[in-house]
Parts: structure tokens; sequence; C-alpha cells
């Protein structure tokens, strides 16, 4: 499902500034795959998303989707294949529009703009059966701005709306960070849950190591961009924090004091 | 002073205020919609006139010297739009640089002169501060003003509603979000330029014909107008109106306010040559009421010892 070869990024190359965030990913994702990522500060993990979803173009490789190239694409024209929620609940979704709005902007990702009506009645009941699975009450609120929802609530509906029309590949940025602990848990809940239901092939980062190894079929631990550690299957469920923790240190050296906080 | 005066004033207050409303919600466009400030405008609101204008004097019908005010309006529109996402300068600084360009084009379109009479008795011009008082109401220049902002209104409230147009709200309310929904921004912008500066030329090729002549000053300041009504439209009418053809309806009404206001400190015995400078000064006191709003609020609940961490 995505496939990415010999990736490169650096960002300000050529000055003080210079960042080597990617110096070499490969990664292939079968269809189904739940990919759980982790990594400490500086990793490359938002940077890998963010290569996959376009917001800049790469150095170096090639990033495959479903066996199309979207290597040189925009962000828009990929955004056709992706779905994506952000750390940030105020990124993901137009605060000044309507919860239905919203939902109707991305039901029509990947498809062109047209003088038709934004949306439509049946839509609209589409909508409120979609937002029930939320169980946040919002299916009664479908014209309410979205700006005066709670952080938790814009994530929920962030993430219904990037698998509205189900992408080939949804990409979660730490995307319950943000969330206080029991907002979190149920907007993994309902992550979980859309992913099952729909059979869809996902990439998760988290600072949460158990969550890292409690969701998805497969792990991923990045470091200094790239990835060091790739486990999946049965050797992954039976993984454990320390386990994770060992293989890090054995990775960074000496930085691990530093980043133990971070992770744990 | 004579009241008198005052009141006799009114309506072409009231028939320029709703010109101006016109142009004001082209502004809103781009300052509220699309969030950009588009000082486009000041050049715009000249070059409508302009084409309108000579296109007449040329032989040409209303109709068309209209419509082709609007493409003019639509190719500024689209200059700034180009020059702000293909070449990547600031939304600002691009619309300043196609509004001194258009400096020089609007003199070229006038044919080299500052300014360019057309007279209601010879031309069959759509609205005149002449046809004021004592016309059948078709002939009504608040009449068909009101008109023009109704049509107006009506058409944009259906186009912000369709896909398209909700992709540009979209791409005003939160660019990456856009994106990430396969929305292509730049192409958003651009559409949402040139809709705002073809509306703004229009509303210049009707203050030309309302006026009897394009001037190439009578654009400086534009932007200032149109910020003032969007915002004594937020100030007056906000809690009423919650509705986007209401919203612009307001706009509209906030431009008509404006005139009145203005009209009212001409009476008072100000001098015409400092209109500007109030201009300003009301719509820079307006602009920073937010700021203002939060400091001072926060000072109160700091003193009340009622603030938040």
């Amino acid at each position: 499902m995505l496939k990415i070869v010999g990736v490169k990024k650096t960002f300000n190359a050529g000055t003080v500034n210079e960042k080597r965030a990617l110096v070499g990913i490969d990664l292939t994702l079968n269809e189904g795959d739940f990919v759980t990522v982790i990594g400490g500060n500086g990793a490359g993990k938002s940077t890998t998303l963010n290569a996959i979803a376009g917001v800049w173009l790469v150095d170096e490789g090639e990033i495959i989707i479903d066996g199309i190239n979207v290597t040189r694409l925009p962000e828009y024209k990929r955004a056709k294949y992706l779905g994506r929620v952000f750390q940030d609940p105020m990124t993901g979704t137009a605060a000044s529009m309507q919860i239905e709005e919203n939902l109707a902007l991305a039901s029509r990702r990947g498809l062109p703009r047209t003088l038709k009506s934004g949306i439509n009645a049946a839509e609209r009941e589409r909508y409120k059966e979609k937002l029930k699975i939320l169980d946040l009450g919002l299916e009664d609120r479908l014209t309410t701005k979205v700006g005066l929802l709670s952080g938790g609530q814009r994530q929920a509906l962030t993430l219904l709306m990037a698998t509205l029309k189900k992408p080939k590949l949804l990409l979660l940025d730490e995307h319950t960070a943000a969330l206080d602990p029991k907002t979190a848990a149920k907007v993994l809940e309902a992550t979980d849950k859309i992913i099952a239901r729909d059979n869809l092939t996902a990439i998760m980062i988290t600072h949460n190591m158990k969550d890292a190894i409690a969701h998805g079929n497969r792990l991923i631990m990045m470091h200094e961009g790239r990835i060091i550690y790739d486990v999946s299957g049965e050797e992954k469920q039976k993984l454990h924090v320390s386990d994770l923790l060992a293989k890090f240190e054995q990775a960074s050296g000496d930085e691990f004091a530093n980043d133990r906080m971070i992770l744990a | 002073m004579n009241i008198g005066s005052l009141i006799n004033a009114l309506p072409g207050a009231c028939a320029q205020g709703l010109i101006w409303g016109i142009m004001a919600i082209g502004v809103y466009i781009t300052y509220q919609i699309l969030d950009l400030a588009d000082l486009t405008v000041d050049g715009t609101m000249c070059t409508g006139g302009a084409v309108c204008v000579m296109m007449m004097l040329n032989g040409y019908s209303l109709p068309v010297s209209l419509i082709c005010a609007f493409l003019a309006g639509l190719l500024a529109g689209f200059a700034t739009g180009f020059l702000h996402t293909a070449m990547g300068i600031p939304a600002i600084l691009a619309g300043i640089l196609t509004q001194l360009g258009l400096y020089s084009i609007n003199l070229r379109v006038m044919l080299g002169k500052a300014n360019q009479a057309i007279n209601v008795n010879n031309y069959p011009l759509i609205v005149s501060l002449r046809n004021i008082r004592d016309v059948p109401l078709y002939k009504n220049a608040i009449f068909v003003v009101l008109v023009f902002v109704l049509v107006i209104v009506l058409v944009l409230y259906w186009f912000f509603g369709t896909e398209l147009g909700c992709a540009i709200r979209a791409t005003g309310s939160n660019p990456s979000m856009s994106r990430a929904q396969g929305i292509n921004t730049n192409m958003n912008k651009i559409i949402g330029l040139m809709l705002s500066n073809g509306i703004v030329a229009l509303a210049s090729a009707l203050l030309a014909q309302y006026q009897g002549f394009v001037d190439i000053n009578m654009g400086r300041g534009a932007i200032v107008i149109g910020l003032a009504a969007v915002i004594i439209a937020q100030v007056i009418f906000g809690k009423l109106t919650h509705n986007f053809a209401t919203k612009l309806l307001a706009v509209a009404a906030g431009a008509v306010i404006y005139y009145i206001v203005i009209q009212f400190v001409l009476w008072l015995g100000l001098n015409a040559n400092d209109l500007k400078l109030l201009s300003a000064l009301v719509v820079a006191i307006f602009l920073s009421v937010p700021r203002l709003k939060e400091k001072y609020l926060n000072g109160l609940m700091k003193k009340g010892g009622a603030g938040r961490a």
C-alpha cells in the first residue's frame, strides 16, 4: 500500500541551521498494516509523515502509494489518497465553518470542487449516523461552528473527516498528545474502531510506549532520521516497555538519559 | 448650521454609501473570507470606472461597458493573486504592486488625462446623482444601486454555498487543513481575489456614472473605506447577522452609515481635506478594539483575582 525508498530530507541546507531530518528512510506497508511509530524528539517521525503527505518535496527517494508514484505531486493532489489527523486540534478543521460543512469538505477530498451545492440533505443524514460513532453528542449539533468545540471534540471530528472517504493510508501525527488522558483514550478507542471497521492501512505516531505496543500490528522506532527498529506480528505482541527502552538505549547510547524522560 | 442642508444631503449620501457598500462587499471577500488584506482595490476602484466611462464615450452600450469593467477587475485580481501565490510575494505587497501598476494603466485607459467626464444627458447612464429626487422609481439612484446590491448579495450567497465557494472559505479559514482535504489553496486564493476585484471594479463603474466623471484618484483610500464598512457592520449588526447573506447586507449598510457620518461631520464644519485623516483614525481605532478589549478585560480579571492560569 505504501512504499518509501531512500527518502532523504535536509532543512536549511548549507546554513548554520542545517538539519538532516531524514537520512534515508525505507519502509513498505502492506494493505491493512497498522503501524505505530515511536522515537525521541527530532527523530524524524513527523517529518516522515509530512514527507508522505507532501507538505514539502523530499530531496531524494521515492514515495509510492498504492502503486502511484506521488513523489512530485503537490500536497493537495496527494490528499486524494490520504487521511490525516494532526497533533494540534486546531490544525485539522476549519474553525469558522460548521461541523457539517467541515464534513462536506472532507467527503469531497480528491474530487473537483464544482458549482454544485456544497452540501445536500442526504449527506446531512449520513453525517449524523457517522457522528454517532464518536459518542460525543455532535450528531445533534451539525450546524455548530467547529471553533466552539473542545480540543477532544475537534480531534474526534478530524479523525472522522480523515476517514469519511476511505483513504489508502491514514496518517496520525500524535493525534492524542494534546488531549487530557480521558479524552485521549476515547479518541484512541474511536481510532481503533474505525481502522478495524474499514480495514485501513495506518501510521500512528505516539509518545506513549504503552499505546505503541497496545495498538496496531507493527511497531517502528526512529532515531536521528532513520528507522532503527521494526517489529511486527507475535514478536510485537510480546514486547514490553522495558524492551523498547533497552532497544533505544542500544541505538542511541549516551543520549538515552535525556530521552528516557520523553519516551517513558 | 442649517439642519435642512444636512437632510438634503442624506439621499446623496445613501446612494454613494450603497455604491461604496458594493465595494466593501468586495473587500469583505478578501479581508474576512480569504483572510488577506488586498490593497489592489485602491487601483481597481478607479480601473472599473475608467474602463466603463471610456467605453461609453466611445459608443459601447451600457451593459457591455459594465461587463468589461467587471472583467478588468477580474484581471487586476488575477495579477495580485498570481504575484502572491505563484511568485511567493506577501499578499499586502502583491496588492501594492498591482495597485501601483494600475495607476499607469488607468491613466492609459483615460487617454493620459487624470479626469474624464461623462454627461448623463448625452449617455444612457444607469445611475446619476441628478436622479435622486423627483424621478420615477426605476431611475432613482438609491433604488438602482440597491438592486445591484441585492443581486450581488444573492449571487455571492449562492456561490459561497457551492463546493467551490466552500473550498474558498475553507482556504481562508485554515489553509493547511484545506490542502489536507485536497483543496488547491493557491487557485482558490486567486479566484477569491479575482471575484473581489471584479466586484470592486463594478462599484467603481457605478460610482463614475453616479458622479459623472472618472478621476485617477477616486480609488485612493478605498481599502480603508471598505474596512470601515466591514468593521461598522460587525460592531453594529454583528449580533444580529448569523446568515452569510445578512452579513453581506450589513456590510453594505455599514458603508451607508459611514457616508452619512461623513456628511454629518462635513455639515458640522470639518474641512473636506481632513476627511482621509479622519477615516484613517476611525478605522485604526476600530481595528485596535479587539486588542484593547483583551488588555482591558485581562486587567479587570487580574484585579478581581479571577484570572486563569
